[in-house]
């Protein structure tokens, strides 16, 4: 881990050296000279040096998006395509070897390329801000985070145009991914690439979770965090928790086609069940990792826009947890027809029904919102409303889903489908556009057209209904997954064509959207630090932020902080005014992890190649393993190596300082 | 209308599992409305113009709503657990085989359905294809097994998917209540042609199953015709390392049994009607009717084809 670690104590002592990392830091307000100091310290470099080299999290955090959202694009051509094949029977547009490919590599796309880093990057970009810190706990390995990501999506999508995409889907069961059954380099490069991209979502998990420990700003309790940081937070500890359990599937498939061992080979004694339960076990609690964030967000935003706080705090942070929670316990409900003992199947069936409890709480608690506030309806307030709505319904279906003889006729038929775009769309992407409108202004410094916003939203709302409301019939009727054609006389054809069209309204909608995105990025109306009057910090600095963030580091006194005066609920007020100079460098603040007391002066990194290098080493490594190229390996492991080095060569500037007095 | 639908059903399992269905349909299509309308009801009554004053103000009328919560989850509570508790019995009733089952043995192979009978009394067996006839109204006891990757068997109308995993032998039951063709289709990606790896359940009447039963049993007759007789021979020696017709030398094991294959109605896993037509095409273009089955093209030549179609029409 880099230097500014909690791990690096000061020891208590008299020497000269322990001396200079000990000083007292002044509070004071901010001031024009203080502001233009700070500028000079965090701007990154002009010029590609400074492009590659930049650990400014609001930078990561934008590219994150931006990437997410071209995965997004991209997998949603996927799925066009997919939908012109399936709009009538027995058509022949794509051979079942490119359908397959398709279908595959547009769930890897969305689930893995899409939905998760998209929060990743809306999470680095806000988390700071949020906290009132000038950055993430560890701005380098953030930055190598957002690379290796890159380079494992640049990995995965070499596969997909040389025509070796993953091909089995994205759950990928053996023994069909095995070699005899998939020979190609199809599944290689998927194993690979999810190893190489589970090195990105574990480092950034730990990051996430050190910043929410130490990098609150004074005053800054667990009960005055916003929503979004629980759902992060649950979300990553989650992911420390599963992606290993991945990576070792991946890595045994791996070494089974490649080099003959036989984990999953029956023939050799191996379990194909063990491939199932490794992949569930993060299959599942992944769900929620994809949509406990944008859960997040809605219940930040909403209460925006509903003009009150949000009903339930309490409970709607601690459903979050619980959600997580029991999200460890559901994922035999995937392996329900797999010939399982009647009482497993109970009571993960039990486990699955009863996760419906903390979900319901956010529904109710977003309703109660609306209900109670005087809603103000713009197109963020209306992607924000309609995610409770496909909630719902996607709470409904995955309901039917958890009753084990129910689920033996709904699972693998496009029922299931429809569940999970629900969920996947109804609480990731509906929650992220609105996001996109709500934090837009903060990000540019410019509001995006809400007459645009309102087109994109009714046509993507619409269209998303058209194209899955009706697939819940289509499953119903019979119709299997993953099929890339089905027979006239299965009485399916008129049904899939409505998906079909809905589906390209649906892209229109995101058209639109991504139309209002580039025009208001530059013409958009210029939106003041806080355009929508709403109450937490990252709206109490500069839009867009400068790249200190905050001049003085604020003091926190409620959970509503720039709402005090109007709610006036306590006397104590959150000083944004004055606080922690703190300009000896590139400084920033560490406090304690429950109650956010000061306790350190971080010296944070400047930009630095390192970790654009260490992502490009490890390109090299995997591409050399992909094709097992050793002298290729051989190279990719030294550079990571040198890189290391130069990682942790030990630098006196980065040593943390105590307080002096204590 | 809908031949894998499974809204309703035929079979002694659906009669349990299609109420639970759609009693749980109903409770998600109200809940539905309900939160629809509450949310569309809370915004058209409450709702602010939007405009620079509407966000200037905060709402202080109502400090706390978190009973509302409270009581939503309190109504949730009750289907909920009525649902967990109905599921739990649908369960302990589908469970197990009711009665003396009718045992068949089902091998699901990359991309169609091998069903093994064997006969109590004397111990002989024979395979089909694709067409799995049962008596009706008696339970009948499927071992499933799979010769290859994963797939599921899956007869809508009858009962849900059980997987068929290599490596281990899962058993599920079946019975029809009424006669009839039910069709079955794998349920679990198994590649290429996974989406035409369909079957057909036929429910006989007792009587006449059993005759089937008898009929399947005994092997081909010899040819008959001069033209037949060329045919068998051409099919020893170019069908027969894959396919089997019991009372010749082809024994293979690889693709379906095809003692009787005139008795069936379909061919190619459900995906062809079986008429001399479809089935000279099939073995001609079996590439180009499921591209990447593992049926090769058979690269025949005219005459050979039609002495081989008189054969193969000879196999009732």
């Amino acid at each position: 881990m880099s230097p500014p670690s909690a791990t690096a104590a000061v020891a208590p002592g008299g020497s000269n050296r322990e001396q200079s990392i000990r000083r007292t830091p002044t509070i004071g307000p901010s001031s024009n000279e203080l502001r233009e100091r700070l500028q000079r310290i965090w701007e990154t470099k002009p010029g590609l040096y400074g492009w590659l080299a930049t650990v400014d999290h609001k930078e990561i955090g934008i590219r994150y998006i931006v990437t997410a959202f071209v995965m997004l694009v991209i997998g949603g051509i996927e799925a066009l395509i997919m939908r012109v094949q399936l709009a009538g029977p027995e058509q022949t547009l794509l051979t079942p070897q490119q359908y397959n490919m398709l279908f595959s590599t547009h769930g890897v796309t969305m689930i893995f390329l899409y939905a998760s880093p998209i929060l990743s990057g809306f999470s680095n970009y806000l988390w700071p801000l949020l906290f009132g810190s000038r950055d993430m706990a560890f701005p380098r390995l953030n930055a190598l985070s957002y690379w290796i990501y890159l380079a494992a999506g640049i990995f995965m999508y070499a596969g997909v145009f040389v025509g070796a995409g993953p091909n089995d889907g994205w759950f990928n069961y053996v023994p069909y991914a095995q070699f005899r059954y998939d020979p190609g380099l199809n599944i290689d490069f998927y194993s690979l690439g999810m190893i190489f991209l589970g090195i990105s979502t574990s480092v950034g998990a730990a990051n996430f979770i050190v910043t929410l420990l130490r990098m609150r700003a004074p005053g800054m309790s667990i009960n005055r965090l916003p929503i979004i940081i629980w759902g992060t937070a649950t979300a990553s500890f989650a992911n420390l928790l599963i992606v290993p359990a991945v990576s070792l599937a991946f890595f045994l498939l791996w070494l089974d086609r490649q080099f003959h061992t036989q984990f999953f080979q029956v023939s050799g004694g191996g379990q194909p069940l063990l491939w199932q339960h490794l992949f569930w076990m993060f299959g599942h609690p992944w769900v929620y990792a994809i949509v406990l964030p944008a859960m997040g967000m809605v219940s930040d935003g909403l209460p925006v826009f509903c003009r009150r706080p949000l009903v339930g705090y309490a409970p709607v942070a601690l459903a979050t947890v619980a959600t997580m929670l029991l999200g460890f316990g559901v994922w035999v409900h995937h392996m329900f027809a797999t010939g399982l003992p009647g009482l497993s199947l109970a009571f993960f069936s039990a486990a699955s029904i009863l996760i419906a409890v903390p979900s319901a709480i956010s529904v109710f608690s977003w309703i109660a919102t609306i209900w109670l506030g005087r809603p103000v309806i713009t197109a963020a307030f209306l992607f924000f409303a309609s995610t409770i709505v496909l909630f719902v319904i996607g709470g409904v279906s995955g309901f039917m889903t958890a009753s084990v003889p129910v689920d033996w006729e709904l699972t693998d038929t496009y029922f299931v489908v429809a569940h999970l775009h629900y969920v996947l769309l109804g609480i990731n992407v509906f929650p992220v556009m609105g996001a996109t409108h709500f934090w837009f202004p903060k990000f540019t410094g410019r509001m995006m057209d809400e007459r645009l916003g309102r087109w994109s939203f009714w046509t993507t709302f619409t269209g998303f209904n058209v194209a899955f409301l009706p697939m819940h019939l289509t499953g119903l009727w019979g119709m299997p997954r993953r099929v890339y054609t089905y027979p006239v006389e299965m009485g399916l054809g008129p049904i899939n064509m409505v998906s079909t069209v809905g589906s390209f309204v649906l892209a229109i909608g995101f058209l639109l959207f991504f139309i209002n995105v580039l025009r208001s990025r530059t013409r958009g109306a210029p939106a003041g630090d806080n355009p929508w009057d709403a109450y937490t910090l990252e709206w109490s600095t500069s839009s867009p932020p400068p790249p200190y963030n905050f001049a003085v580091i604020p003091t926190v006194a409620s959970r509503h902080m720039l709402w005090e005066d109007q709610l006036g609920e306590t006397r104590e007020r959150s000083n944004l005014e004055e606080g922690f100079i703190l300009d000896h460098g590139k400084e920033a603040l560490a406090t304690s992890a429950l109650d956010a007391e000061p306790q350190r002066i971080l010296h944070m990194p400047d930009d630095t190649i390192i970790p654009f290098v260490l992502a490009a080493g490890m390109l090299v490594l995997f591409s050399g393993l992909l094709v097992r190229n050793w002298p290729i390996t051989a190279i990719g492991g030294l550079i990571c190596a040198a890189d290391l080095v130069a990682w942790f060569w030990p630098r006196i500037s980065l040593l943390e300082r105590g307080p002096a007095h204590g | 209308m809908h031949p894998l639908g499974y809204l309703s059903g035929s079979g002694a399992q659906t009669a349990s599992v299609v109420p639970l269905m759609r009693f749980m349909l109903i409770v998600s299509i109200v809940v539905t409305v309900v939160i629809v309308g509450l949310v569309i009801w809370a915004i058209m009554t409450k709702r602010e113009p939007v405009g620079p004053r509407s966000l200037r103000t905060i709402a202080l009328e109502h400090r706390d709503g978190v009973k509302w919560i409270w009581t939503g989850l309190a109504i949730s509570i009750v289907p909920l657990l009525a649902t967990a508790l109905w599921t739990v019995a649908v369960l302990a009733k589908t469970g197990s085989v009711p009665g003396a089952p009718l045992t068949v043995d089902i091998v699901a192979k990359r991309w169609w359905w091998d069903a093994q009978y064997s006969d109590g009394a004397t111990g002989e067996r024979f395979g089909v294809a694709n067409e799995i006839h049962i008596p009706v109204g008696r339970p009948v006891l499927l071992h499933l097994r799979s010769a290859d990757v994963i797939h599921s068997f899956w007869v809508p109308k009858l009962a849900g998917k059980t997987d068929v995993i290599p490596g281990q032998v899962n058993a599920m039951w079946i019975q029809a209540d009424a006669p009839g063709r039910y069709r079955g289709q794998c349920g679990e990606f198994c590649g290429a042609q996974h989406a035409h790896m369909a079957f057909y359940v036929v429910a006989d009447p007792p009587l006449q199953f059993a005759q089937w039963e008898r009929q399947q049993m005994q092997p081909a007759f010899p040819p008959a015709t001069v033209q037949a007789s060329a045919g068998l021979s051409y099919f020893t020696q170019h069908c027969g390392r894959c396919h089997s017709v019991r009372g010749t030398p082809a024994r293979g094991t690889f693709g379906p049994d095809l003692t009787h294959l005139m008795s069936r109605e379909t061919i190619a896993a459900g995906m062809l009607q079986n008429n001399p037509a479809a089935l000279s095409g099939w073995v001609e273009n079996a590439q180009i009717v499921k591209p990447g089955a593992l049926m090769p093209n058979q690269h025949i030549s005219g005459p050979d084809l039609t002495l081989l179609r008189a054969y193969l029409e000879t196999l009732r």
